[in-house]
């Protein structure tokens, strides 16, 4: 059963401090390479920016086939780009992916390449009237200040300034949505099945479409694939004490398993392999409850002619925000329970009963 | 960087909410002893510093120059299922809440116990449908610390305080961002005033007062400006620079000197004092007008026993009251100077000659 070590959790560290707005992945994709390179039988950047990565199973006999996995991760996150100069170190900026103007009040940013600090202020309470404090502050009242004179150039992306903190069982950091993702696929890869032809995707520009996962199963032409990613855990109380029925995902009790998202119907065989591995090797697992958001998985089953997909999703609370919490377990046992699954892949699987 | 940076941002890093703001007396108090006579906490916590005139004899008079220690931030009000809901300490917008990393000053466990946590705005789905999205009430807004509810509840019972946590982080054109910067910077201008008063010869004895409870009562102006029972009182306190977000027209730009306030919270022969030293030394400043309440010490100060002169110097900070307030180094600076020269010119019988200008 694998563990989280603290190699791993160092390495989640890195990459969640990492910045890679959508477009703009180059921080993280440096880290990818360096870290898949010495497991790797191939590694490329394609086109649009993500790293594939190809790793063979063993070869056991001349006719013996292996199925081709393809595993995805993206490793954008939401963030900003900078889209005017209003002069003096002030910047206007549009949202790159879905964020919420409600989060971005009050929050430090980093900007371009050379991550200069700046912030995002808001008129002093002082100054507003009861009725304005009744109607949420619209995007376009909000500037990044980078300080007077501070110099950076529209067409920069900025991300959340928030550095990543491990409490006990929870990480609290902004890119969890989907470093934990990357951080997973890195290790699968550093423990590569021999069952397995093994393509992994580090995706580019999932936040914004879906779109380097698109191209990538193009590239691959898998047999099947899996998207890791985080999904919302909506577990928080009901605010007035009824029982929360719509969580999404909770907290600790395992890898959310989907079946259906708004853009994917999960391949039921690929269902069951992963609850029959965590049923047999006692890995806590959840359903991810039917319904909205989706991941990369949407843009990979309907590549080419056709590619039997489900996702596996660590669950986090508050995505798409300065900061989301996971936990520790829930990482480990999604790390666990892929792991297994990959390991019980037989060239058959795909001619059971859907 | 201006050499009380350090100062500043230990100051920045310390806990002191209003009514609570022992840990950042302490850190004041060490650096102010070497600079002052005496030094002690009021009834109600106010930091209270004494540095003697340096005439000899008799009874010198006395001035008072009040800088709030004590900071905003929020108070534990019920724990649930592990997460904290919250009220307000000093008057905070909301909206700039959501995402807030905080620290908890966790007490269940009786030493108190610093935990991380972040002001979350719950999923839409848990919230009343009406909120729609609207912006989110401090009532519905909670702290997720990261532990299930039996570890919460082992750390934290309801009163425990919540501060602001992101460090301070300096911007281009020297200016520094972050909590507390209200009215910490002020602090740090009167620190500067009683290190330049360490070279020059003042008559008057000068009362240093890091004042408690501003931001909610005046409590600490109110009594130490009694209790010290000074001549005169000024306040440093920080006032709205222009930038986003703020009007045009009660704003004062940043970086380009301190203002000094005018209205009936201040004395007309002070402010004209101040504006003639600042004019003679070359310390650029605005004329802030006030018609009512400087919402300063120095409301509480003027009507202390039986009346004092005051004014009030302001330090321009964009952003106020959120997590990312900002100010320029150089307006700190030119603060404390002009208070240090302020104190310096008073002569012995500064009272006698101060005047109503009743002319028409």
């Amino acid at each position: 059963m694998p563990t989280i070590t603290n190699t791993q959790l160092k390495l989640l560290e890195k990459l969640c401090n990492a910045i890679a707005v959508s477009g703009d992945e180059g921080e993280v994709r440096q880290i990818v390479l360096e870290e898949v390179k010495p497991y790797a039988d191939e590694v490329k950047i394609d086109a649009l920016g993500s790293v594939l990565v190809t790793k063979a199973g063993a070869k056991r006999s001349r006719s013996e086939k292996r199925l081709r996995v393809m595993l995805d991760a993206h490793m954008d996150e939401v963030g900003f780009m900078l889209v005017a100069d209003d002069g003096d170190g002030i910047f206007r900026f549009e949202p790159v992916g879905g964020l919420d103007v409600r989060q971005l009040v009050g929050k430090p940013v980093l900007v371009g390449r050379g991550k200069i600090p700046g912030v995002i202020g808001a008129r002093p309470i002082h100054l507003t009237t009861p009725e304005e404090r009744q109607k949420k502050i619209p995007l376009d009242q909000l500037r990044i200040d980078i300080g007077p004179g501070g110099k950076a150039k529209v067409g920069e992306r900025a991300g959340f300034a928030t550095t990543f903190r491990r409490v006990g069982q929870s990480i609290f950091s902004k890119a969890i949505d989907n470093r934990i993702g990357c951080a997973i696929l890195i290790e699968l890869l550093k423990n590569a099945p021999p069952n397995i032809d093994l393509c992994l995707s580090f995706s580019v520009q999932e936040e914004i479409g879906l779109r380097g996962a698109k191209v990538a199963a193009h590239a691959f032409h898998p047999d099947l694939a899996i998207a890791v990613d985080s999904t919302p855990a909506n577990d928080l109380p009901m605010h007035n004490g009824s029982e929360n029925i719509s969580y999404n995902t909770k907290l600790g009790l395992g890898p959310a398993i989907y079946t259906v998202d708004v853009g994917t119907l999960s391949d039921p065989r690929l269902v069951r392999l992963l609850t029959e591995t965590g049923d047999a090797e006692d890995i806590p697992y959840q359903f991810r409850q039917p319904g909205g958001g989706g991941t990369d998985a949407a843009a990979i089953h309907k590549s080419l002619a056709g590619i039997p997909s489900v996702s596996v999703s660590v669950p986090g609370r508050y995505a798409h925000t300065s900061t989301l919490v996971c936990r520790v377990d829930d990482w480990k046992n999604t790390l666990a329970l892929l792991q297994a699954a990959l390991g019980r892949i037989t060239p058959d699987l795909l001619a059971g009963k859907r | 960087m201006p050499e009380f940076t350090p100062f500043l941002k230990s100051l920045l890093a310390a806990p002191g909410l209003s009514g609570y703001e022992t840990p950042v007396a302490r850190l004041i108090e060490a650096e102010w002893r070497p600079l002052v006579d005496e030094i002690s906490r009021s009834r109600l916590g106010s930091l209270q510093a004494l540095k003697k005139g340096r005439d000899g004899q008799g009874d010198r008079p006395s001035i008072m120059i009040a800088t709030h220690m004590d900071a905003i931030g929020l108070m534990v009000t019920q724990i649930v299922d592990g997460l904290l809901h919250i009220t307000e300490i000093g008057g905070i917008d909301a909206r700039v809440l959501p995402g807030a990393p905080v620290t908890v000053y966790g007490t269940a466990a009786g030493q108190t116990e610093e935990l991380f946590g972040v002001i979350v705005q719950p999923p839409a789905r848990t919230l009343p449908a009406s909120l729609g999205d609207g912006p989110i009430g401090l009532n519905y807004l909670l702290v997720d610390i990261g532990l299930t509810h039996k570890q919460a509840l082992q750390k934290v019972q309801v009163g425990d305080l919540v501060s602001f946590a992101a460090g301070p982080v300096e911007l281009a054109g020297d200016v520094i961002s972050g909590h507390s910067l209200d009215n910490r910077v002020s602090v740090a201008a009167l620190t500067v005033a009683l290190q330049e008063l360490q070279d020059k010869f003042h008559a008057w004895d000068v009362w240093a007062v890091a004042t408690a409870q501003e931001e909610e009562t005046l409590g600490g102006a109110f009594t130490s400006a009694f209790g010290l029972h000074p001549d005169l009182a000024i306040a440093i306190d920080v006032t709205f620079a222009k930038g986003p977000g703020a009007n045009d027209w009660q704003t004062f730009p940043l970086g380009k000197g301190p203002t000094l306030a005018f209205g009936p919270n201040i004395h007309p022969f002070l402010h004209k004092k101040l504006k003639e030293l600042a004019d003679r030394l070359e310390i650029p400043y605005a004329v802030e007008v006030l018609p009512r309440h400087s919402g300063t010490d120095t409301y509480a100060m003027q009507v202390a026993a039986e009346g004092i002169p005051t004014a009030v110097i302001g330090i321009p900070l964009r952003y106020m009251h959120t997590p990312v307030e900002v100010v320029a180094y150089k307006d700190i600076q030119r603060a404390g100077r002009l208070t240090a020269e302020f104190i310096a010119a008073l002569e012995p019988d500064f009272i006698e000659k101060i005047t109503w200008d009743e002319n028409p």
